[in-house]
C-alpha cells in the first residue's frame, strides 16, 4: 500500500456545523436589523459598523501577532463582536469612540482573558459597558430623523406616552440595532432554524420579564405598556444575540433557565426601579458573573442515576 | 405519538445504501485464518490444539478458561501452522492460533436438535456456552453469561436489538430480510428459559420493510412483538435501547437483568438458533464491507478467522486507495492501520473510505455552545468532562458522571470546534477504573 492509513480513536465522522458556520448564521441572523438599522439611521450606521468590525477584527489578529499565537480571525467571531458591539452604539457616537470601545471589548475583554470561549462576560457588552460609563454623554445621546430625541423607555420612564407601533418596526430613537424588534425577531426566527440558539434562554428571558414589570411596575398588566417595554431599548436584541452567546451563557440545561430567570428580574429590577432608564446590558453582564456558580450548582443527574437521599421504602 | 427513543443522540449520514439491498453471499476463504483467542470479554480461551495438528470445520481448538469466557471454534478444515501474537483490530497484539485451510471444509459431526421445546434450561444454557456464543454486536459479553442472571422469573423482556444503529452496516439488516426465521425461533428459544418474559424485536424505522414483515410474521406468537424505533444513532445502545423499550433507566452500575431485561443482538440471537437447532457452534457471521472505496460493497457471510484483505478482495477491491480503514461502523469502530486483520466474532463490518474528513478538521477552542449536552445520550457534559481529563481531575470526573459515558461518540460527531471529547472522555474513564482497581 502507498499511502499509510489515518488512524484516530473513533467517531470516524463529524457532523457538518463547526464554530465558523455557526458564527457566520449568527451574522447571518444579524443582517435584518443590520440593515434596518441603515436605513433607519443613514451612512453613518454604515460607516459605525464597518469601522467596529474591522477594529474588532484587527485588534484580535494584532494581538495574536504580539503574543506568537496563531491567528484566530478567520473562526469569525470577532466580526460578530464587532458588529453586536456597533449595533448597540447611538448612531452619533464618535468614531475615536467606537475603536476604543471595540478595542476594549475585544483586547480586555476577550483575548486577555485566554481568546474565544474562555472570557467570562459578552465583549460586545463589556466594550458597550465600558464605553457608557467613560463617555455617558455621547454613548446616551439618541436622534432620530436628525432630531435628538429621547428614546421611548427614557420617555416611558418620564410617564409619557409612546406609539407601540413605531418601537415593533423600530421607527424610533435608540442605538443602531435595537430599535427594530421586528427584525431581530426574523433575525431571531432565522438563528433557531439554524439550530445555533433555542428558546429556553430568550424565551423565559422575556417571561420572567414580563411577570416583574407586571408586578412590580405600578402598571399592572396594562398590554401596551408590557409592549413597549418588550419592544423599547435593548431587550430583543439582548435576549436573542447576547443573552443566547455560548460562551457566557451555562452549559447545563437547568443552568440556563436560572440563567434566564436572573436577566429577567435584573433587567425588571435595573428598569423599574434603576436611575436609568436601560438595563439589557447590565443584566447580562451580572447574570454572565454567576454562570461559574449555576453551572457548579445544576449538574445534571446522568441517566439512570436516581437520587441516592431519602431512601423511601426499599422496593420488595 | 411519536417513535419511541430516548433523549439526545445524533443524526450521521447511515451510508445504509450502499450495501442494504445485496444479499448475502458466502465466502469461503482460501488463505490463512487466525483465531484470535480472546475474541470476547473475560477470561482469554486455552489452545486445545497443537502446532502440527490436523482440524475440521466445527471442532473446538480453544477452550473457555472460566465461567466468563468463551469457546473457540475452527470454521475450515486444516493444519494448525501456528499459535503466536497476532495484531487484531483494536491494535492490540493477541495470541491466536494460525490455521491453513486446506480448501475442503470437512465437518465435525453436528447433533441437530429437531425439538428444542423439549429441552431443559439447563441444556439450552450449556449448549449455548458450548458453542461459544457471545455479544455479536461488538461487545462480545460471553451469552450464556447474560442468560444465567440470578432471577431468571424475574425477567420481563427479551429485547432483541435489530436497531443497527451505525452507519454503513447492514449484516443485521440483511439477516432479517433473508433468515427472519432465524431470529424469532433464537428469540423463542430465550424466552424458553425466562418463563414471565416477553420478546421484543426493536427495530429503527428506517427499516421499514423489515418492521411490517417481521410484524407479520410474529402475528401469531402471543410473547413476540415488533417495536419500532426513531431512527437515531445511538439507539442501539443497550441502555437507550432499553428505556426506547421499556421506560426503565439503568445506569453503568446496573445490569439489564436489574431493570428485568435482556438484551442481545440479531447476529447473537441467530446464533444461538444455529447452536441450539443445528448444533453447530459459532464458526460464521454476517458481515458488511462497505464504504467509498470498496468495487462492491455489500454481504458475506463469513468464516470467522478470515482477513479483511480476503473479504476485500471478494468485494473487488479498492477503486480508490483508502485513507482509512475502520472495523465495525464509522461511530464506533476501530481505525486500522493495516488490512491484513483476522475478522472475529464481534467484527459485524468493514468500512474503506477514501477520504478520512476528521484528520483534516483543525481542533479550535470549546465555546460553550452545548451541542455535546444535547447529543449525550446519557445526560452528561462532555465538553466539562474532556476538560476535566485534560486537567487530569479525577474527583471532578467522577463527579460529573463521567463513568456514565457509553463512549458512543456523539459528542465529538456535533462538536463544532472538532475537538476529540468522546476520547479524552475514555481514557479518563479508562484511567479512574485502573484506579479503582487497585484500591
Amino acid at each position: 500500500m502507498s499511502n499509510l492509513l489515518k488512524v484516530a480513536s473513533s467517531p470516524h465522522v463529524r457532523a457538518k456545523d463547526d464554530t465558523r458556520r455557526i458564527m457566520f448564521y449568527v451574522l447571518l441572523a444579524l443582517m435584518p436589523t443590520t440593515i434596518f438599522g441603515i436605513y433607519n439611521f443613514g451612512f453613518r450606521a454604515l460607516l459605525l459598523i464597518i469601522e467596529c468590525v474591522a477594529t474588532c477584527v484587527m485588534s484580535e489578529y494584532l494581538f495574536e501577532c504580539a503574543i506568537g499565537k496563531k491567528s484566530t480571525i478567520t473562526d469569525l467571531s470577532a466580526a460578530v463582536t464587532g458588529l453586536l458591539l456597533a449595533l448597540n452604539l447611538p448612531v452619533t457616537l464618535p468614531m475615536w469612540q467606537a475603536v476604543l470601545g471595540s478595542v476594549f471589548a475585544i483586547v480586555v475583554v476577550k483575548m486577555l482573558f485566554g481568546g474565544l470561549g474562555q472570557n467570562f462576560m459578552n465583549p460586545a457588552l463589556g466594550g458597550r459597558v465600558f464605553l457608557l460609563i467613560s463617555f455617558a454623554t455621547t454613548m446616551t445621546n439618541f436622534t432620530y430623523d436628525g432630531v435628538s430625541a429621547a428614546t421611548p423607555l427614557a420617555t416611558l420612564k418620564a410617564g409619557g406616552s409612546v406609539n407601540t407601533l413605531d418601537m415593533l418596526i423600530g421607527r424610533t430613537g435608540g442605538t443602531i440595532g435595537e430599535t427594530s424588534a421586528l427584525f431581530i425577531i426574523i433575525g431571531a426566527i432565522i438563528l433557531i432554524l439554524l439550530g445555533v440558539i433555542d428558546l429556553v434562554i430568550p424565551g423565559i428571558y422575556l417571561l420572567t420579564f414580563v411577570v416583574f414589570i407586571v408586578l412590580f411596575s405600578g402598571h399592572g398588566f396594562d398590554t401596551s405598556y408590557i409592549v413597549a417595554h418588550l419592544c423599547g431599548g435593548g431587550l430583543m436584541l439582548g435576549a436573542f444575540f447576547m443573552a443566547t452567546d455560548y460562551v457566557t451563557s451555562p452549559i447545563t440545561p437547568l443552568g440556563k433557565v436560572i440563567y434566564a430567570i436572573c436577566l429577567g428580574v435584573l433587567t425588571g429590577l435595573f428598569r423599574i426601579f434603576g436611575n436609568s432608564a436601560e438595563g439589557v446590558s447590565y443584566a447580562i453582564i451580572f447574570s454572565n458573573l454567576l454562570v461559574p456558580l449555576i453551572e457548579r450548582v445544576t449538574v445534571p443527574r446522568a441517566f439512570g442515576i436516581t437520587k441516592e437521599k431519602k431512601p423511601k421504602e426499599v422496593e420488595g | 405519538m411519536g417513535l419511541r427513543t430516548f433523549k439526545g443522540g445524533v443524526h450521521p449520514y447511515d451510508g445504509k445504501d450502499l450495501s442494504k439491498d445485496k444479499p448475502i453471499k458466502e465466502l469461503k476463504p482460501q488463505g490463512i485464518m487466525v483465531y484470535p483467542l480472546s475474541q470476547h470479554i473475560g477470561a482469554i480461551a486455552t489452545p486445545v490444539v497443537s502446532v502440527g495438528d490436523t482440524v475440521l470445520r466445527g471442532q473446538k481448538i480453544a477452550e473457555s478458561a472460566g465461567f466468563v469466557s468463551a469457546n473457540i471454534y475452527s470454521s475450515v478444515s486444516g493444519t494448525v501452522k501456528a499459535i503466536e501474537p497476532r495484531r487484531v483490530a483494536v491494535g492490540d497484539m493477541v495470541d491466536s492460533i494460525v490455521i491453513e485451510s486446506d480448501g475442503k471444509f470437512i465437518e465435525t459431526g453436528f447433533e441437530a436438535c429437531s425439538d428444542y421445546t423439549a429441552l431443559t434450561k439447563e441444556q439450552i444454557i450449556e449448549k449455548i456456552q458450548n458453542a461459544g456464543i457471545v455479544g455479536m454486536g461488538g461487545a462480545g459479553f460471553p451469552t450464556h453469561v447474560k442468560l444465567s442472571p440470578k432471577n431468571p422469573e424475574k425477567i420481563e423482556y427479551i429485547i432483541a436489538n435489530c436497531a443497527e444503529c451505525e452507519p454503513y452496516l447492514t449484516s443485521d439488516y440483511r439477516s432479517m430480510v433473508e433468515e427472519p426465521e432465524k431470529l424469532i425461533e433464537g428469540l423463542k428459544i430465550v424466552l424458553q428459559l425466562f418463563p414471565n418474559a416477553k420478546g421484543i424485536l426493536a427495530i429503527e424505522d428506517n427499516k421499514s420493510d423489515v418492521i411490517a414483515s417481521l410484524s407479520k410474521k410474529v402475528e401469531g406468537e402471543s410473547r413476540i412483538e415488533v417495536v419500532p424505533l426513531m431512527t437515531k444513532y445511538p439507539q442501539g445502545g443497550e441502555r437507550q435501547l432499553i428505556y426506547a423499550c421499556t421506560g426503565r433507566a439503568i445506569n453503568s452500575k446496573m445490569l439489564p437483568a436489574d431493570a428485568g431485561c435482556i438484551v442481545d443482538n440479531v447476529a447473537t440471537i441467530n446464533a444461538i438458533y444455529t447452536a441450539i437447532v443445528e448444533g453447530k457452534p459459532v464458526m460464521d457471521r454476517i458481515f458488511t464491507i462497505s464504504g467509498d472505496s470498496v468495487a462492491d460493497p455489500c454481504n458475506f457471510k463469513i468464516c470467522i478467522g478470515t482477513s479483511f484483505k480476503e473479504i476485500l478482495e471478494a468485494a473487488g477491491g479498492y477503486t480508490t486507495e483508502p485513507e482509512k480503514l475502520i472495523a465495525g461502523g464509522p461511530m464506533m469502530g476501530f481505525s486500522l492501520f493495516d488490512i491484513d486483520i483476522p475478522s472475529t466474532k464481534t467484527t459485524g463490518g468493514l468500512l474503506c473510505l477514501s477520504q478520512d474528513e476528521v484528520s483534516k478538521y483543525e481542533t479550535t477552542a470549546c465555546i460553550n455552545c452545548g451541542r455535546c449536552v444535547e447529543a449525550c445520550p446519557e445526560n452528561l457534559i462532555p465538553s466539562r468532562l474532556a476538560k476535566f481529563s485534560s486537567h487530569g481531575d479525577k474527583e471532578q470526573f467522577e463527579k460529573w458522571h463521567g463513568l456514565e459515558c457509553i463512549e458512543c461518540g456523539s459528542c465529538s460527531y456535533v462538536c463544532p470546534a472538532r475537538k476529540p471529547l468522546a476520547q479524552s472522555v475514555k481514557t479518563m474513564k479508562k484511567m479512574v477504573i485502573a484506579d479503582k482497581r487497585k484500591k
